[in-house]
């Protein structure tokens, strides 16, 4: 698994539960000194043993600890690179939707051995859309229900996110949005903040 | 804003019209001169990021500096550069530079298309530009988040890198330290000889072996965290009695090296080798008990040799040391290079 991935766990736990909770977690999963480095490339099954002692050691199911980090990813101010990468997706939240399928294209021009999760948004009826994720590990989609609930509320946009389960190896999730202009949506600069 | 329309003739002859908002669509970085010079029609972005009162109506060579690939202010010499890479700015904004290509149509006028170009992270920025001013077909999204993705990992890369060097570093210091004493280690003389010797005769050193006198006694009496103790005084004192820049190693259980550098004078280190036994004849105390040892020490010079190698330097300190033990401890005994024995001093 690439080390972002493993990383991004670490961050999240880091953040929100502190660095003792981490080095707990660490030392029974057996992880590496110093944790994980975001440009390496670790064992598909490290990042098994983080998720199952992140969850035992955080004492929630490993699908609310995924939503958690799904809403982390999006919305910590510590990584606002990702929330950035996700907004240049569109200006509105249908856009930033219909614009999803190019993420993996997208981190790809930037990082070639970075495989991100395949996306597929069909829109099935006005206001709801249908989002296909198919990736080595299908668990993904309960960390896209949290990105997409954090991004709604980036956008300001009122939605219901049903993770509707896992066949054939991808997570379909339906997206209803039930008001687009809900609140106000948090600011967003192009050019970001110190360029 | 002019709703004029621009013509462009297609292969077989048709052509095709476009209103200026579709143009603006398109190309939201447009210029559309008519055939008479007068600036028609200007994108919507150009537009927007223009001071005062925008372009319309004026003359084209009055708002735009045609740059490359040579200044020109003819709009014969403009339009037969068709397809060609041109840099233009505008005279309104002076410290923006363009890339621009031009199109000339069957009536006689052209269209002159803008692109920030390499400048474009820059210029969204200062006239903060959205994806809105851009055509979705513009690769400007991919282009910034590529920049902004790539700087991310750089900087994780940066950071992995420090961390690499400082461990590496400590794993360096480490390797090159005697874990008890905390002297430099036999790796790291050796180290320090080579550098010295590889400059030839130009490096002036001396070197001097010290052993401990009576240390077993002080281990089989008093048990080795005595033993330990004793040694920790022994570092302290022979790097007192050094200089900093001094190398002073512990290269055996109760052998020590000292490399001196930029020293050769023979009594100074005479004077010096007495000062470390004197002060080494100190009575140690280790938990209420009284230890006491002295030390042999041989030196050479580096001056003693036409081209000086470590491991003959090695063995004649080691010879001096051994005279000086022969004649009963607790002296210093100079390598003598004339009979290549070791003469003592006293």
């Amino acid at each position: 698994m690439h080390g972002l991935v493993n990383r991004s766990i670490q961050c999240f736990v880091t953040d929100t539960y502190g660095v003792d909770v981490w080095a707990r977690i660490a030392a029974s999963a057996g992880l590496p000194d110093g944790g994980f480095e975001a440009v390496l490339t670790y064992d598909d099954a490290l990042t098994d043993r983080t998720l199952d002692a992140a969850s035992r050691a955080l004492d929630k199911c490993p699908r609310e600890m995924l939503e958690d980090l799904g809403t982390y990813l999006a919305s910590n101010p510590t990584v606002e690179a990702v929330r950035r990468l996700l907004r240049f997706s569109g200006t509105t939240y249908v856009e930033f939707l219909l614009s999803l399928e190019d993420l993996r294209g997208r981190a790809r021009l930037a990082l070639p051995d970075l495989d991100m999760p395949d996306l597929e948004v069909c829109q099935d009826t006005p206001g709801s859309f249908v989002l296909t994720a198919r990736w080595v590990r299908p668990d993904v989609g309960h960390v896209l229900v949290g990105v997409l609930r954090a991004m709604a509320d980036d956008y300001g946009a009122l939605v219901l996110l049903e993770h509707e389960g896992e066949t054939d190896g991808a997570a379909r999730i339906r997206i209803s949005l039930l008001d687009t202009d809900f609140a106000m949506g948090r600011d967003f600069s192009l050019a970001g903040a110190a360029a | 804003m002019s709703g004029g329309a621009s013509l462009s003739r297609m292969s077989d002859g048709r052509v095709i019209g476009l209103s200026g908002s579709a143009l603006s669509t398109l190309m939201p970085l447009h210029i559309w001169i008519g055939a008479d010079g007068l600036i028609a029609h200007v994108g919507s972005t150009l537009a927007r990021i223009l001071p005062g009162t925008g372009l319309e109506r004026r003359p084209l060579f009055d708002a735009v500096v045609v740059l490359r690939p040579a200044p020109l202010c003819d709009l014969a010499d403009l339009s037969a550069l068709q397809g060609q890479r041109i840099k233009l700015r505008l005279s309104d904004l002076a410290d923006q530079t363009f890339t621009a290509m031009v199109v000339a149509q069957a009536d006689g006028s052209l269209l002159l298309n803008l692109s920030f170009g390499a400048s474009i992270a820059d210029a969204v920025a200062r006239y903060d530009l959205t994806l809105r001013d851009f055509a979705p077909t513009e690769l400007t999204a991919e282009l910034l988040f590529l920049k902004e993705a790539k700087s991310a990992t750089l900087q994780e890369s940066r950071a992995l890198n420090l961390r690499l060097d400082g461990a590496k570093r400590r794993a360096q210091e480490l390797s090159l330290t005697d874990t008890l004493t905390g002297l430099r280690n036999r790796r790291a003389m050796d180290g320090e000889l080579g550098a010295l010797t590889r400059d030839g005769p130009a490096s002036r050193f001396g070197l001097m072996h010290v052993d401990l006198d009576h240390f077993k006694a002080v281990n089989d009496t008093f048990g080795h965290a005595a033993g330990d103790h004793v040694l920790l005084v022994v570092a302290e004192v022979l790097q007192s009695e050094t200089r900093k820049d001094d190398v002073v190693c512990r290269v055996g259980g109760d052998e020590f090296v000292l490399v001196m550098k930029d020293c050769d004078d023979l009594k100074l280190l005479d004077a010096i080798a007495r000062r470390i036994i004197a002060r080494l004849e100190q009575p140690i105390v280790h938990e209420g008990e009284i230890c006491r040892i002295s030390a042999s020490i041989g030196t050479t010079v580096s001056s003693f040799y036409n081209a000086p190698v470590a491991d003959q330097m090695l063995s004649d300190a080691d010879a001096a040391t051994y005279q000086s033990k022969a004649a009963g401890r607790a002296q210093h005994t100079l390598f003598d290079p004339e009979t290549r024995q070791s003469a003592a001093l006293h």
